[in-house]
C-alpha cells in the first residue's frame, strides 16, 4: 500500500530526474552544434520542414550515434517527450498497487489514448 | 546579431515565459509564439512546434516540483485528463468539419468571461458545503500546503466537469491551443478547488496533452532542434523558479495575473477569428 503522498513523491521524483537528464542532453548537443556551426546564420522565416532524418525516430538515434549536435538535441527533445509517456504508466502501476480499481483504467485509458496519438495518429 | 545572441536572448525571453507558465498553468504558449513570430520573425510552424516542447518542459519542470511539494491533485489530473485527451485526439479529426475562425471567436468570447469570473471568486464561499458525493466515492478531496500547515479543501461538480474537458479538448484540438485555460477554469469555476491546486494540477496536466501532439508535429517536421534548444532549457528553468515563486506568493495576487494573462490570451484569439472569418 503506497499512500498517496508518497505516489506524488515518487512521481515527482522520476518526472525531475527524466527532465534532467533530457535538459543535459540538449545543452550537450547545444554545445556541440554552436561549437561546430555557431557562426552560420539560422533562417527560420521560411518554412521548409525538417530534413527527414531528423523527423524519425530511427533517423535521429542514426544522427545522434554519429554525434550530430542537432540529432543530440532532437534526441534529448524525444526523451522529453518519452518521460510522459512513463509518468502516466507509472502513476497506473502506482494505482494498482493500491488497488485503487477506477483510477487504474481512468489512468491506462490516458495511457492507450496518450500512445495511439503519439504513435498513430501522424500516419 | 550573431546566431549564438540570438539564441541567447531567445532562451531568456524562454525562461520569463516559463516563470509565466508555471505561475499560471496555461503552458506559456500565448507568450512564447508571439515572442518567436514577431520577434524573431520566425515562420507560425516552426514557432508552434518549439512551443510544443515548451509546454512539456514547463508542464514537467513545475510538476515535479508541485508534485514533490503536495500541491497537485493527482486523482482530479488523471480524471480530467482522459476526456481532455480524448477530446483533443477527436477535434484533431474535426478539423475540416468545422468554421475553424467562428470557433476562436466564440471560445475567445467564452475565455473573457470566465476569465471575469475567476478574477471575482472568493475562495472558501462554499465552506460548510459537503463535496459532490461522486468526489467523496473517487477520493478526490485533498489538501495543500499553506502558512502553518495543510489547508484542506473540498471538490464539487465532478461529471460536469468532467464533460467541460472533453468539450474543451475537441476545441483546443482544433484551435491547437487553450487546453491549459479550461483545464485551470474549469477546477478553479466549476470544481471550486483552491487557486493554487487548479494551477498545479493544469501544469501536471498540460505536459500529457501536449505530448500526444508531439508524433505528429515531428512526423510534419515543425520541431526544429537549434530552435527548441534554448526554448527548451529557457523555459524549464523558469518554470522551476516559477514554481518556488507559486508557493510563496498568496492566492490573490496570483488569481489577479492568472485573469490578466487569460484577458491577454482571449483577446489574442478574437482579434485571429474575427481578422480570419
Amino acid at each position: 500500500m503506497v499512500t498517496i503522498r508518497r505516489m506524488e513523491k515518487l512521481i515527482g521524483v522520476v518526472l525531475l530526474t527524466g527532465v534532467l537528464a533530457s535538459a543535459a542532453i540538449v545543452l550537450f548537443g547545444g554545445v556541440l552544434y554552436m561549437w561546430r556551426h555557431g557562426s552560420t546564420p539560422v533562417h527560420y522565416r521560411i518554412f521548409r520542414g525538417e530534413p527527414s532524418d531528423l523527423r524519425s525516430l530511427s533517423g535521429i538515434w542514426d544522427d545522434f550515434e554519429h554525434g550530430s549536435g542537432r540529432g543530440a538535441i532532437q534526441f534529448g527533445l524525444m526523451l522529453l517527450v518519452g518521460i510522459q509517456v512513463i509518468r502516466v504508466a507509472l502513476t497506473g502501476f502506482l494505482f494498482l498497487l493500491n488497488q485503487d480499481k477506477v483510477f487504474v483504467v481512468i489512468t491506462f485509458l490516458v495511457l492507450a489514448l496518450l500512445s495511439y496519438a503519439l504513435f498513430f495518429a501522424g500516419e | 546579431m550573431s546566431t549564438s545572441l540570438i539564441l541567447l536572448v531567445m532562451a531568456f525571453g524562454s525562461f520569463v515565459t516559463g516563470i509565466v507558465g508555471a505561475l499560471t498553468g496555461l503552458g506559456g504558449g500565448i507568450i512564447l509564439v508571439p515572442m518567436l513570430v514577431l520577434i524573431f520573425h520566425i515562420h507560425m510552424r516552426y514557432a508552434a512546434g518549439a512551443s510544443l516542447i515548451a509546454v512539456i518542459a514547463t508542464s514537467s519542470g513545475a510538476a515535479a516540483a508541485f508534485l514533490s511539494e503536495g500541491y497537485t491533485n493527482l486523482r482530479v489530473g488523471m480524471f480530467l485528463q482522459l476526456t481532455s485527451i480524448g477530446g483533443g485526439i477527436a477535434g484533431a479529426y474535426m478539423l475540416t468539419l468545422v468554421p475553424v475562425p467562428a470557433l476562436m471567436t466564440i471560445f475567445g468570447l467564452v475565455l473573457l468571461y470566465s476569465g471575469y469570473l475567476s478574477f471575482r471568486r472568493k475562495e472558501g464561499a462554499e465552506e460548510g458545503r459537503p463535496s459532490d458525493p461522486l468526489a467523496v466515492r473517487l477520493r478526490m478531496e485533498g489538501s495543500f500546503p499553506v502558512a502553518g500547515g495543510w489547508e484542506s479543501y473540498k471538490v464539487y461538480r465532478v461529471f460536469p466537469s468532467f464533460l467541460l474537458m472533453g468539450v474543451a479538448g475537441i476545441i483546443s484540438g482544433l484551435l491547437g491551443i487553450g487546453a491549459g485555460a479550461v483545464n485551470v477554469l474549469a477546477m478553479d469555476q466549476v470544481m471550486r478547488l483552491p487557486y493554487k491546486v487548479s494551477t498545479s494540477t493544469s501544469n501536471f496536466m498540460i505536459g500529457i496533452t501536449a505530448a500526444a501532439s508531439a508524433g505528429i508535429y515531428l512526423h510534419h517536421g515543425y520541431i526544429d532542434p537549434v530552435l527548441a534548444m534554448p526554448v527548451m532549457l529557457g523555459v524549464f528553468g523558469g518554470a522551476v523558479v516559477g514554481a518556488r515563486l507559486l508557493m510563496f506568493l498568496r492566492a490573490k495576487p496570483l488569481r489577479i495575473f492568472f485573469s490578466v494573462v487569460v484577458l491577454i490570451m482571449a483577446v489574442e484569439m478574437i482579434y485571429k477569428g474575427v481578422v480570419r472569418w
